[in-house]
């Protein structure tokens, strides 16, 4: 068994009430931070630590903190991004059910090193039900003398707030969370300025994930040494991933990334194997952004080597032969999942998701949409398939807010590795007229794989 | 708040709006539209009206483009009559290699609508949705703040059939 570091309490019953969470240990880690360490201390274990934010772009989270401009008098800000909509993903929801007070120790500790005094969790609508159990355990909270004025007398004072979205994947992004916040429409703003120096209300703000923020639990009571001892090389700690699609066991699993992608698929312990004695077809390991893999390219790395979960692992052969970790949304797809109406299903959701803001990504995500329902459906032409290629070129790397990229990443891994699918579609458009309709790896491929 | 009052909504739900103006600097109101709308939109039959939308304004001391704009974009915010129960099923990825076309197909042949729609006694309306972050437990809809996950047929009829019941009850 890996070692837990975030979910070791979670299955232990009534642990939501903060009497039991403290009977485990729980909130151990305030005396130690608010008394006995500086700010700067703690953002210095984090650093150590080498975690990396756990949202999806991976960036060190002590560095970010280092960033936070302190020379101000504004007041500064954490935001704890709980948006998570990135199809796929559904750990930072697990881990706040099962264990609402690791997510408010991780905000004290971390508000504290940032100096905020009132922060905020920014949780998306539809966790209304996991937005009423926050409340609750803050509640229990601030009872205890954790949350309020003057903690634990250590002269440190924190309000701490849960604040709903309303349906919007683009108030992930953290600018775009930013203007929500201040009840406006999710639209990301240009940086710079970046959060860090001109952020919630014009002031110096800090946004990480869920996960993130808990892992600094762990960090503060065993040290940021300790917790770079576990994992493997720079993806240190243990990572939350969110295993679904046609496996024997999907849910969420804590590992250390440095096992490998087919342990994880095929171990007892995580995903179990393949559902229904299907074959495994491809895999998007990290969340509906990051490119396909199909099977052979997701066990090996180009050298041969086992591909392991980790960040550099995942992301190894780049876009030409992988992909990345991501928010670590892992979708298993079996034999007969058609990779031309996944594609054209995630590009309906980007489609459905772009603020507007910019035209590549605006119109772009309407045209992949819109092509892809016609391939799908035995109405694209071989045309269509170069189309596509160039639309989605055109939206990578021409908008303010990635989500640009999210969009074609997807389309681009989805043509490059099952081009053939695409052919199919194309070429005998009568066998795909039924919505269930599969591949039929027997008819012989004529196309070329120039992309 | 003076301006409370032409909300009409419950004195519990008025509470919770000024709980939530609270939460943040007393020059920053306009950061409670998101929760506020929700309250709201709770206590006024699933939608949001102009008027309604007007008063949030005045509220929050803001103009009311500002109350629409928002409104608009979120996905939860209705701006028009919607059923009285809202079955929003997942439509995205994981949930549909898990099942959630049949899903909805069963649904819409259940109740004689198609997605968009609301049944003629305006029990229920359905919905297809940008995912729910539940893929793990895949087909799933959400019906009011509850998730209802790794349905089946039977589940679905169990669950619809329950919610008539509770409502032929309250009458
Ligand atoms: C379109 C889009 C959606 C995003 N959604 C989320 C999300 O739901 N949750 C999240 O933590 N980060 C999300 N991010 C990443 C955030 O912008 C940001 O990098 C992250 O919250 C930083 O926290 P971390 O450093 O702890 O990962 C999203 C980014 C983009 C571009």
């Amino acid at each position: 068994m890996a070692r837990k570091l975030l979910l070791e309490l979670a299955d232990i019953p009534q642990i939501q009430n903060i009497d039991t969470y403290i009977s485990h240990g729980g909130y151990r880690s305030l005396e130690k931070a608010l008394k006995k360490m500086t700010p700067d201390e703690i953002t210095e274990e984090v650093k150590k630590s080498g975690l990396r934010g756990r949202g999806g772009a991976g960036f060190s989270t002590g560095l970010k903190w280092s960033f936070l401009d302190k020379s101000t008098d504004k007041p500064r800000y954490l935001l704890c991004n709980a948006d998570e909509s990135e199809p796929g993903t559904f750990k930072d929801r697990y881990l706040m059910e099962k264990l609402p007070h690791l997510l408010i120790e991780g905000m004290i500790l971390s508000s504290y090193a940032l100096g905020s005094n009132t922060s905020y969790i920014y949780i998306r609508g539809e966790y209304m039900f996991v937005l009423r159990k926050l409340e609750k355990a803050i509640q229990e909270a601030y009872s205890k003398g954790f949350l309020g004025k003057n903690i634990l007398n250590s002269g440190f004072d924190l309000d701490l707030y849960v604040h709903p979205g309303a349906g919007a994947y683009i108030c992930g992004e953290e600018t775009a969370l930013i203007e929500s916040l201040e009840g406006k429409r999710g639209n990301p703003r240009i940086k710079p300025p970046f959060p860090a120096v001109s952020g919630l209300w014009g002031c110096p703000t800090i946004v990480n994930n869920v996960e993130s923020i808990a892992a600094v639990v762990p960090i503060i009571n065993d040290g940021g040494d300790e917790y770079a001892k576990i994992g493997l090389g720079k993806s240190t700690g243990t990572k939350l991933i969110s295993a679904s699609g046609n496996i024997q066991k999907p849910g969420v699993y804590e590992i250390d990334m440095g096992i490998t992608v087919e342990e994880f698929i095929y171990s007892d312990e995580y995903c179990g194997g393949m559902k229904d004695g299907l074959e495994l077809k491809a895999c998007v390991p990290g969340g509906s952004s990051v490119p396909i893999l199909p099977r052979h390219l997701l066990f090996r790395e180009s050298n041969g080597d086992s591909r392991r979960m980790t960040y550099e692992s995942l992301s190894e052969g780049g876009f030409t032969s992988g992909s990345m970790l991501g928010s670590g949304g892992f979708i298993v797809y079996d034999e007969k999942q058609c990779i031309v109406r996944n594609t054209w299903n995630f590009a309906r959701f980007y489609h459905h998701e772009s603020c507007g803001q910019c035209s590549p990504c605006r119109e772009g995500t309407g045209w992949m949409e819109r092509i892809l329902h016609n391939i799908e459906n035995g109405r694209g032409t071989e045309d269509d398939i170069q189309l596509l290629w160039q639309v989605q070129k055109n939206i990578e790397g021409n908008t303010i807010c990635p989500l640009g990229d999210a969009a074609a990443w997807p389309v681009a891994a989805a043509i490059r590795h099952f081009r053939h699918e695409f052919e199919y579609h194309v070429k005998y458009p009568e066998r795909v007229f039924d919505a269930d309709h599969t591949y039929q790896p027997e008819i012989q491929q004529t196309y070329s794989l120039t992309t | 708040m003076t301006n409370l009052q032409e909300l009409s909504i419950s004195t519990e739900a008025a509470e919770n709006v000024r709980r939530i103006i609270s939460q943040y600097p007393a020059d920053k109101k306009k950061s409670a539209l998101l929760p506020v709308l929700h309250i709201v939109q709770n206590e006024t039959e699933g939608w949001l009206t102009i008027n309604t939308m007007d008063n949030v304004a005045k509220l929050l001391e803001i103009t009311p483009i500002e109350v629409y704009e928002v409104a608009t974009f979120y996905s939860m915010y209705h701006i028009e009559p919607v059923g009285k129960h809202v079955i929003e099923v997942c439509q995205t990825g994981p949930c549909m290699i898990c099942g959630s076309e049949k899903l909805v197909h069963y649904l819409e042949k259940k109740l004689g609508i198609l997605v968009g729609q609301t049944t003629p006694d305006g029990m229920f309306t359905l919905k297809t949705v940008e995912c729910l972050g539940a893929c793990g437990y895949a087909p799933m809809f959400q019906i009011g703040e509850t998730y209802y996950e790794n349905l089946t047929e039977e589940k679905v009829d169990q669950i619809l059939d329950s919610l008539l019941s509770a409502t032929s009850s309250n009458i």
